[in-house]
């Protein structure tokens, strides 16, 4: 799941158990995204499609491995969701200048279009 | 400990302090104690006090104790005196010019946002020392904005950067920038013929202008960065620049 909310925002992480209708148990695992084991507020997450061949409550071993396997890093990244965040973080941090050149870019394919 | 012996102190103010480290609070008044950079009051001349004066007749004593004779004259009103102002005097200000946002160094290109060259973006040259103003040139070739004094505060600093280190600015000052004390013509026909003539342009500051223009043109290398100074700057809609990265 990808954590939408609070200091650990934007990074991804495992459901590895169910605590109650609101919060579910939550692990990076560290070492890989940077979540630490934790109870977070579902309200928090938003779900992905990528599911992790871990069993419940699998300690940071057995998750890490699974991580690999599964290979989620590179797959999350080509995804189109990722990378509409990625750009979006690009497009908060432009300067002026990098404004001014997004300007003239847009300008030259309004004119090639026609 | 520390805060009975502040306690035992003569002329200690009757606030009860709750730590140590309260005592050190300014707010915490403490009588009878100099404070840092306390100015020193100018000694008053000791009143001369009651005098031995010699008396004649034999019936008086010889001599008595005579008080010095008050002042013959004192003034029907009250003396004015200078209001309380928090604000510091003149001679305790400091003689420090604004200070400049580490944002801006030399070669940034500057926004600016108020005044005839609003919206322009130029590039600047450096602080001047007398009145804190910043030195900027447009350049004058690509924006039209001269060699020319601008508030800080009145300017946003992008993070784009021009290389002006072999621009020679010292000679810049200040005094170069006073405007020409005007005649003051006391006849109206005088006055209307003056309203008549153009404004003649110094050929010294032409030629300043083009001195420096050159050196940061030469800089100018970076694609677009022209084009990006004769644009003017303006927000359009969906804007932010309190979330705009400049």
């Amino acid at each position: 799941a990808l954590v939408n909310y609070g200091p650990d925002k934007g990074k991804l992480c495992t459901i590895i158990d169910v605590v109650d209708e609101n919060r579910v148990l939550v692990d990076g695992p560290v070492s890989v995204t940077g979540v630490h084991h934790q109870a977070i507020s579902l309200k928090r997450l938003a779900l992905t499609e990528y599911k992790v061949a871990a069993l419940r409550n699998a300690r940071q071993k057995a998750l890490i491995a699974a991580w690999e396997e599964a290979d989620v890093m590179s797959k999350w990244q080509a995804s189109t969701w990722a990378k509409k965040i990625e750009n979006k973080k690009k497009r908060a941090a432009m300067s002026d200048f990098d404004r001014f050149e997004v300007m003239l870019a847009k300008k030259k394919r309004t004119a090639a279009m026609k | 400990g520390r805060a009975m012996a502040i306690q035992a102190r003569p002329g200690f103010s009757p606030v009860t302090m709750r730590s140590p480290a309260s005592a050190a609070n300014p707010r915490y008044r403490r009588w009878n104690v100099t404070k840092k950079g306390a100015r020193p009051k100018a000694a008053k001349p000791a009143a001369p006090g009651p005098q031995k004066k010699t008396v004649g007749g034999s019936k008086n004593g010889g001599s008595r104790m005579v008080e010095p004779q008050g002042p013959q004259y004192y003034p029907a009103d009250d003396e004015k005196k200078p209001m309380y102002v928090r604000t510091k005097s003149k001679e305790h200000q400091s003689s420090k010019v604004a200070k400049l946002r580490s944002s801006i160094t030399p070669g940034t290109v500057l926004i600016l946002l108020s005044g005839r060259f609003r919206g322009k973006r130029v590039v600047f040259l450096k602080q001047l020392d007398k009145s804190g103003l910043l030195l900027v040139s447009g350049p004058f070739k690509v924006n039209g904005v001269p060699l020319r004094r601008v508030n800080q505060a009145y300017v946003i600093a992008t993070s784009t950067k021009v290389d002006v280190s072999g621009v020679d600015v010292a000679k810049f000052d200040d005094a170069y920038f006073s405007r020409a004390k005007r005649v003051q013509s006391a006849k109206d026909d005088e006055f209307f013929a003056k309203q008549a003539e153009k404004k003649e342009i110094d050929p010294k500051r032409v030629a300043d202008q083009k001195a420096v223009d050159d050196k940061i043109m030469a800089k100018l290398t970076k694609p677009n960065l022209k084009e990006y100074l004769t644009a003017p700057f303006s927000l359009s809609k969906g804007d932010r620049p309190h979330a705009m990265q400049f």
